[in-house]
């Protein structure tokens, strides 16, 4: 019988960048995963939560609970999508203790997509082609909160025809930091310009995360100034044959 | 967020000079403190962390024990131990021990502390000169502004804005020469040293089993004032006690590494007590002031007091994308950077500037180079929740919170979610390419905020879950 991974895409990428979350099914599928989309699915709550309207995230965490709760293995196309599940649920219910303890026999079971892929299904060639020239930004919450740093290199270190060329400094945060890139659009901007001089700095022609909302960040403003670097989410360089 | 917070940002994001000021200062302090912690050099760092973590909460949590403790120590070697609880009563008594002993000229060393009670003014006001005697301080004092960094006070201003400052204030011939400028002011400050009735000083640790002071600094300043006037006073938070003088071998490894990324600084003093008989240096009084000022408020809630763990190394200031793009002058208080994003809301109210827990994107850098393990993002977290708790109770904010009701209950229903997503993508104007403006109607708001600065993404022809149904 084949193994089961449920997917949860983000409502980013459901809404935005669906691609991605159609890449990421189909590296898995590659590696015989049969695939389950909960179809209740919407967002982990974290707009809420960093904007400091808790109660308003717990529910929509409640929701995500309760969408899950008979997934075995779910794997999610963003670092900082699966911090907030892994990391800040528990903040969220830390006076609730019969939620408090659904929240952490959930979090045994979400994997960020790079972390899935090396720890679980211990892959690193996933039989990937692409001829690119790329640059890896780190996104915060994936390197910081879940010391995701080289997952991601060893995947790409495996795709034919790729190069990577580490940035400096790659460590540093692209300014998205979600309501914050609203609430303070011309600092979130001027981070991202400073991130975009790194990325330009090693001639990479492409930029590759693991997080849809920095790689909306990076995007949305080298197409500002008019560059010709694209991004691309790790799971589309991966799904590359 | 204030007016004045905004202006100051987007004026310090628009001065080019500036922004390479800080950016190159701030990367020498950040890649010396990389380079010094590293795990050829310091191979136990991450250990010594988690160790001066679990020391400081274990200090701050008994804090009535040791404070009590470094008393009796410090009265034991003939010193003298003052609580105050705000900036008033630290001035009341400086004032009242300067008129009895007929003092006029006060040297001081540096301190954030004292800059938190603004006591300089309070001082002069009174008619007392109080000189500080820290280089970047003394010029910053020449200039009437204050510090941009924690340890870094001048980080913001060129040689030439000093050789300005110096030839303004000082009567002396423009000079641009580092060197040559450290003589000027060496010379002008060590008449006052000489000249001086009391030094004041901070302290980077209050050490209770042996009564001890503990002062660390480069410059040589700090030695001086407290050993060269007849009296010195201390002025520390009540949260620099640590238990035991053993505990400083863990701080003292951290403390310089992270804050200039010298292995120790170039002076560590230990002060206890006024000179004894025999002893050739020394003050004739000497009294530690312990000012509360706002921080016994912090040490009921278990998580937001590790905020009272900071050492004050401006290591978190140094890594910061934010500070290093809006420096220390656009904080609303002395406290600049992450730590100052965290403390200022809790010793000042929420309400002193609701907007400075937002202005961080909880990239997480600040917690990771903190030598005392202080969970910033977290901290930052928190005091969002109760900013949005506050303005909720004074009925403010309230299209906000009516939108993530809007938000919370759409993601609580599947169907609508969806509905919506189609909706706002078949109103989008798009030819498919990224969007660099939009029409009047639609250019509002978040959506006009994002495309200040960037485009953004056209909505895709299906959203995923279309297209998974239709694989």
């Amino acid at each position: 019988m084949a193994k089961r991974v449920s997917l949860f895409v983000t409502c980013m990428v459901d809404q935005l960048f669906p691609k991605v979350g159609i890449a990421m099914a189909s590296v898995l599928e590659r590696l015989g995963y049969q695939i389950d989309f909960p179809e209740d699915q919407t967002c982990c709550g974290q707009p809420a939560f960093n904007s400091g309207y808790r109660g308003e995230a717990r529910t929509v965490a409640r929701h995500f609970l309760k969408t899950f709760a008979n997934s075995e293995a779910i794997v999610v196309p963003s670092g900082s999508c699966t911090s907030m599940i892994v990391h800040h649920f528990a903040d969220l219910f830390a006076k609730d203790p019969a939620t408090l303890a659904r929240v952490h026999e959930m979090e045994k079971r979400v994997f960020e997509f790079s972390t899935f892929l090396t720890e679980v299904a211990r892959v690193e060639d996933v039989g990937a082609h692409l001829d690119d020239i790329v640059t890896f930004h780190d996104g915060c919450h994936a390197l910081r909160e879940l010391g995701v740093k080289t997952a991601p290199r060893r995947l790409l270190s495996h795709v034919r025809g790729l190069e990577l060329r580490e940035m400096q400094p790659a460590e540093e945060c692209c300014g998205f930091g979600g309501t914050f890139s609203v609430k303070f659009p011309e600092l979130s901007g001027a981070m991202a310009r400073t991130k975009i001089d790194a990325i330009v700095g090693t001639g990479a022609r492409t930029v590759v995360s693991l997080d849809p909302s920095c790689l909306m960040q990076i995007q949305g403003v080298l197409s500002r100034a008019g560059s010709p670097i694209r991004t691309m989410h790790l799971a589309e360089v991966l799904a590359s044959r | 967020m204030s007016v004045e917070f905004d202006r100051k940002i987007k004026s310090t994001l628009a001065d080019a000079n500036l922004q390479l000021a800080i950016y190159t200062a701030t990367a020498r302090l950040k890649d010396k403190r990389i380079e010094n912690v590293a795990d050829d050099i310091l191979p136990d760092y991450q250990e010594l962390r988690t160790h001066a973590n679990a020391l400081k909460k274990h200090a701050i949590e008994n804090l009535d024990h040791y404070l009590e403790e470094f008393e009796r120590n410090v009265e034991a070697h003939g010193g003298k131990v003052i609580y105050c609880k705000d900036g008033t009563e630290v001035s009341d008594f400086v004032l009242g021990l300067a008129k009895e002993r007929g003092a006029h000229l006060i040297v001081k060393s540096k301190s954030m502390t004292t800059e938190e009670i603004d006591l300089n003014e309070r001082l002069e006001h009174h008619g007392l000169e109080s000189v500080e005697t820290d280089l970047g301080e003394y010029i910053l004092q020449l200039a009437h502004e204050r510090p941009y960094h924690i340890v870094a006070p001048a980080l913001h201003m060129t040689r030439y804005d000093v050789a300005d400052i110096f030839t303004k204030h000082l009567n002396v011939p423009n000079e641009v020469v580092i060197e040559k400028q450290t003589a000027i002011a060496r010379s002008v400050l060590r008449e006052k040293f000489l000249a001086a009735d009391i030094g004041i000083s901070g302290a980077n640790f209050l050490v209770a089993d042996s009564g001890a002071v503990v002062i660390v600094e480069n410059e040589g300043n700090a030695r001086l004032t407290t050993s060269a006037p007849k009296i010195h006073i201390a002025i520390a938070g009540i949260e620099k006690v640590i238990p035991r003088a053993q505990d400083l071998a863990t701080f003292l490894k951290l403390l310089a590494r992270s804050a200039t990324g010298q292995p120790l600084s170039v002076y560590t003093s230990f002060l206890s007590g006024p000179r004894r008989a025999g002893e050739v240096d020394g003050p004739d009084e000497f009294y530690v002031v312990l000012l509360d000022n706002g921080r016994t408020k912090l040490l009921p809630d278990r998580s937001k007091r590790q905020s009272l763990y900071c050492i004050r190394c401006g290591a978190c200031l140094n890594t910061c994308p934010v500070y290093r793009k809006i420096g220390g002058h656009s904080f609303p208080w002395v406290y600049s950077g992450p730590i100052g994003a965290i403390i200022t809301p809790q010793f000042m109210g929420t309400s002193h500037e609701p907007g400075l827990p937002f202005a961080s994107s909880l990239c997480g850098a600040c917690g990771e180079v903190c030598p005392v393990k202080i969970d910033i993002p977290k901290v930052l977290l928190e005091l969002r929740s109760d900013v949005k708790k506050a303005e909720a109770r004074e009925k403010h904010g309230r299209i906000e919170k009516l939108a993530f009701g809007i938000f919370a209950w759409m993601m609580t229903h599947p169907r609508i979610y969806e509905m919506a997503g189609k909706i706002a993508a078949a109103m989008a104007p798009s030819d498919g390419g990224w969007i660099r403006t939009l029409p009047a109607p639609f250019n509002i708001g978040p959506v006009a905020a994002w495309l200040s600065q960037r485009d953004l993404p056209p909505p895709p022809a299906k959203s995923f879950r279309d297209m998974w149904r239709q694989r």
